[in-house]
């Protein structure tokens, strides 16, 4: 005969353990029994908000019931189990079965505490936790137009979406004095507050609600202060009660506070009833997540089939997407023990990060991440595993740009016991054998060792700990950008930004070694012009040649003069003034590739003269020498062509002076064609538009040069706010993560998902960030100021362009010789002919 | 020629952590300071890759620490202490010169 197990409650931890306990029951020696109040078996309550985007509770079920049929488990729904008889060793049901057990396993969860306010039975109350929960809410929210959700913790700012995704007008009432008061310090929660109020929710704080208005229906909240706020709508999460009230009969020990109490192995007052989950009550503490629910779950399993486990606490490291915004904690941020706290606090990018370390910097103690947590998988590691800390510890919660965990200490540096993914108890060691075992991708890692099949949020580390095995295996990749500086281009960016940093001798104070060098330095330039849009030449010691004088530097040594033409439209007068400069300088003229004119030949000590006429007349410097956007060139498009359907040099000219000197990783090149029979080539370009009949396609990542490579089509038929707005975004993602000298068809090319993850970010916020990229670049924009207009009028600035420093001569080593009417530099064979003669 | 030291200018006349290029007796010499000032050096201006007058104008930096010059041109770089080519490729050595500041003033030698 079997043993019987009976397992009350059949939510997400009475499910896990079912699971668990069948595949730890090799010989089959148990039946399962399990009553399941709710009308459906268990479903993923951890995203049940996943429901108002149009999952159904079939897509959120945790197995379906055909699971339980094929494993044996004996499931009852919608039957609650009302009594238990711990003499006779049964349980009894509202529907009236009574069933045996040999070990029952209490797995009833909680429901949300609703605060004994006057008035919250009226109608328009509603807790969140389950399905029902959320139908009842969605029908009456059709007469609505406005919510409040009581509570400003983890569950409140989640309800808070909720009911914004239902259209409503909503309010977020907290009667601590900041949001998540539980997790987040003071600065972080400021942080949050204005992040979801620039969402669109309004944060009430130090709000005690006394009592709720309405005549059978909800109409207002009444505070203590004596405010009011008129609302159609409330939903209560103020917190959870453990659902102990079968065990409280049953005679078993409770908590002072409710909560079945258990000891180590998970056993209640009764030897043969154990309780897990939300509903256990461990050392005097309610575990409100799911995954030490899950630790539970699997104690009890291994006990059952005869091994030693017990639960031994949990870790209560949060992190999660609240309204679209990563919010993370872990470990204690007011430790007893001195220490020291590391703060990053850059409203403007709307991040927030602060680490506590032991006073000596040495080890982690726990902290905060708002706004961007991507680091968190690694310092929860770091944290949990005691482990020494880089020296630079700030380098932690630099963001990496690429998704993948930032420098620092890496995965290496784990010991093979860490736990990796906590949902499937998978450890690195598991993971690294697994990979000797020949495993050879991610896919391959998850198969064998399940890990990141739960949650997922291990993936990330998953990645970077077979990203290394590889190294190690293999090819060694370098990312560092130069000896100066032990970082990638996107890190120093991220740096860059989030510290603030605006000189190199700061940056190389603080992160780097060394004097720097020729690539670090310009590397670096080109960030600070990306980032804070201060004229290039503010800073000359950092740029190459060509940003140094703003002008290309051609094989002689002389100067290539490039003026803007923007869409390569221009008048008879300006170009009478350009025919006229370089006549005067005696410069060679040619027609470039991108509808412009490059005048060449130009002496150092000339470039300025040249400029102030050029300037004076209204022309701006062409950034022809820079790593940023060339030309946008056009075709005449609607305007004369017989054919055209938009005005591709209006369109052209608008995009031109917009982007036009913003710093890139590589130059940026772009056309806009009048109809699709593309006469600009916009589909070769970094980003190339063409005009539909109903507006704009967007093409991006092309190139022309070396290694030639068509467009991507991004979106179609946008019209033209969209289009700049995903041009926007497009550019700054860029910008933001792509390597030194990176044009934007190899950035594609190791982009992971390619066009589908772009189109993903620029189109459908994946990543959330497109408000922080387009306020970025609406910077850039603003600030834009011709750098040569600049240079004329400052004579500082001024002082380098002459050859020499000690007298007025010019090099005499610079020779021409005439070529079909026009000067070019003359060979090395040529110039001795010409000193011999 | 002697020994003599030979005035080139003044400390301001020249950029923090750029080069100038300085004319001595007709010949072209890159002047560099590192370390905001606080060392200079001197070296030929033209460069021995595809002799172009053009070193003074080339971005300086340190590699494990000694100071060095990446040509503008085809960025062959040079250490400025030795003058020694330290890049790929066989391209000859710079001559270096010399220098020191006293009271606000450049000198070289031109030996
Ligand atoms: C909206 C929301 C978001 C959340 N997000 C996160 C998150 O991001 N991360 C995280 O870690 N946690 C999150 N949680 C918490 C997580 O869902 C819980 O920790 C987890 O569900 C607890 O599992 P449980 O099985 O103990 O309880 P439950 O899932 O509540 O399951 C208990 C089940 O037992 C049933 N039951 C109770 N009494 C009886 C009885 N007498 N007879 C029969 N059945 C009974 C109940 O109806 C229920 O179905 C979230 C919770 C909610 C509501
Ligand atoms: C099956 C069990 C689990 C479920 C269903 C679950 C659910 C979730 C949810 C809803 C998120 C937010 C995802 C988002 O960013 O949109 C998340 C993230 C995360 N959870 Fe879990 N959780 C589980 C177990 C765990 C456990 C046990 C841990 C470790 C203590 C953990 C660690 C993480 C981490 C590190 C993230 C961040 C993921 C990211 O990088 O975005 N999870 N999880
Ligand atoms: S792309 Fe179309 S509109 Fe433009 S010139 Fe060619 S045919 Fe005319
Ligand atoms: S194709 Fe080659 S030669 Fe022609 S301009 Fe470009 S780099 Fe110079
Ligand atoms: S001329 Fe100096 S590196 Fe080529």
């Amino acid at each position: 005969m079997k043993k019987k197990i009976i397992v009350i409650g059949n939510g997400m931890v009475g499910y896990k353990f079912c699971e668990r306990l069948k595949e730890k029951d090799t010989d089959n020696q148990y039946q399962i029994i399990t009553f399941c109040e709710e009308p459906r078996p268990a479903y993923d309550r951890v995203h049940l908000s996943e429901y108002f985007a149009g999952k159904s509770a079939e897509d959120l079920s945790m197995a379906k019931l055909e699971w339980y049929k094929e494993n044996d488990i004996e499931i009852h729904i919608g039957d609650k189990a009302s009594s238990v008889d711990r003499v006779a060793k049964t349980v009894t049901s509202e529907k009236g079965l009574t069933l045996e057990y040999d070990k029952l396993v209490f797995a009833t969860g909680s429901s949300a505490f609703v605060p004994p306010v006057p008035g919250v039975d009226k109608s328009g109350v509603f807790v969140y936790r389950t399905i029902e929960d959320l139908d009842d809410m969605m029908e009456y929210a059709k007469d609505c137009k406005t919510c409040a959700v009581i509570g400003g913790g983890l569950l409140g700012l989640e309800a808070a979406k909720a009911a914004q995704d239902l259209d409503l007008e909503t309010h977020c009432v907290e009667f601590a004095p900041r949001l998540m008061p539980r997790q987040l310090d003071e600065a972080g929660g400021t942080l949050l507050k204005d992040i979801i109020e620039s969402r669109g929710i309004k944060v009430h704080l130090n709000k005690s609600t006394k009592n709720i208005a309405g005549d059978g229906k909800v109409t207002a909240m009444e505070f203590a202060d004596d405010t009011i706020l008129e609302v159609d709508m409330i939903i209560v999460s103020a917190g959870i009660r453990p659902r102990d009230e079968v065990a409280r009969e049953a005679g078993l020990t409770l908590g002072p506070r409710g909560g079945i109490l258990v000891n180590d192995s998970l056993l209640t007052s009764d030897p043969d009833i154990f309780a897990i989950g939300e509903c256990a009550l461990y050392e005097g503490m309610i575990y409100g997540l799911v995954a030490p629910g899950y630790q539970m779950a699997d104690a009890v399993a291994e006990q059952l089939v005869g091994r030693d486990a017990s639960f031994e606490g949990a870790d209560m490291s949060t992190k999660l997407k609240l309204i679209g915004t990563d919010v993370a904690s872990f470990g204690n941020i007011e430790p007893q023990v001195p220490f020291k706290e590391l703060v990053i606090n850059d409203p403007h990018s709307a991040i927030y990060k602060k680490l506590v370390v032991t006073e000596d910097g040495k080890t982690l103690l726990g902290g905060i991440l708002v706004g961007d947590a991507d680091a968190y998988g690694n310092l929860l590691q770091l944290y949990q595993n005691e482990m020494v800390l880089p020296e630079d510890p700030m380098q932690l919660i630099l963001p990496a740009s690429d998704g993948s965990a930032p420098g620092g200490a890496g995965v290496s540096d784990l010991p093979d016991s860490a736990q990796i993914c906590s949902c499937e108890s998978v450890s690195k060691g598991d993971i690294c054998s697994a990979i000797e075992d020949g495993a050879c991708s991610i896919s391959d890692i998850k198969k064998c060792t399940k890990a990141g099949t739960g949650c997922g949020g291990c993936m990330p580390l998953v990645t970077d700990l077979f990203k290394a095995k590889m190294k190690e295996s293999g090819v060694e990749v370098s990312n560092a950008l130069c000896e100066h500086f032990d970082m990638t281009r996107q890190e120093m960016y991220q740096t860059v930004r989030a510290t603030g940093i605006k000189t190199f001798d700061e940056l190389l104070e603080k992160h780097g070694k060394g004097t720097g060098c020729e690539t670090c330095k310009p590397a670096a330039a080109s960030i600070f012009a990306s980032t804070w849009n201060v004229p290039i030449l503010e800073q000359p010691s950092l740029n190459d040649t060509n940003d140094a004088f703003l002008a290309n530097m051609q094989q002689d040594g002389t100067y290539s003069v490039i003026p803007r033409i923007p869409g390569g439209e221009i008048t008879p007068d300006m170009l009478i003034i350009i025919g006229e400069v370089s006549k005067q300088f005696g410069l060679y003229m040619k027609i470039t590739g991108g509808q412009r004119i490059d005048m060449f030949g130009a002496k150092l000590h000339e470039l300025p003269e040249i400029w102030k006429i050029l300037v004076d007349a209204g022309f701006e410097s062409g950034h022809a020498y820079a790593k940023s956007l060339r030309t946008v060139k056009s075709c005449v498009g609607s305007t004369w062509c017989r054919y055209g359907v938009g005005d591709a040099v209006g369109l052209a000219i608008r995009v031109e002076n917009r982007y036009r000197g913003i710093r890139s990783p590589h130059k940026l090149k772009s056309a806009v064609s009048g109809c699709t029979r593309e006469c600009a080539e916009a589909q070769s370009k970094d980003f190339g538009i063409i005009a539909t009949e109903h507006g704009w396609n967007l093409y991006v990542c092309g190139n022309g040069g070396m290694k030639p490579r068509h467009t991507d089509l991004l979106a179609v038929d946008l019209d033209e706010e969209t289009l700049i707005k995903y041009i926007d975004r497009f550019l700054m993602y860029y910008i933001k993560t792509a390597d030194k000298l990176m044009r934007t068809s190899t950035w594609m090319d190791q982009l992971e998902g390619g066009i589908e993850h772009l189109k993903d970010v620029v189109i459908n916020d994946s990543l959330g960030i497109n408000a922080e990229l387009e306020a970025q670049m609406e910077h850039l924009v603003n600030t834009y100021e011709c750098e040569w207009k600049n240079a004329i009028n400052d004579p500082e600035k001024l002082k380098r362009f002459k050859h020499f420093v000690n007298c007025e001569d010019t090099d005499e080593t610079i020779e021409f010789v005439d070529e079909r009417g026009q000067i070019r530099p003359a060979s090395h064979e040529e110039k001795k002919q010409l000193v011999e003669v | 020629m002697s020994n003599e030291w030979i005035s080139v200018g003044k400390v301001e006349d020249f950029c923090k952590d750029l080069g100038g290029c300085v004319k001595v007796d007709g010949k072209q010499i890159a002047v560099f300071n590192v370390k905001e000032k606080s060392e200079w050096y001197a070296v030929q201006n033209l460069c021995p890759h595809d002799n172009r007058m053009v070193l003074s104008r080339g971005l300086i930096g340190d590699a494990s620490g000694t100071p060095k010059v990446a040509c503008p041109l085809h960025k062959h770089n040079f250490d400025l202490k030795t003058g020694e080519h330290v890049s790929e490729g066989d391209v000859d050595d710079l001559t270096t010169y010399p220098v020191k500041v006293e009271e606000g003033t450049i000198y070289l030698q031109m030996v």
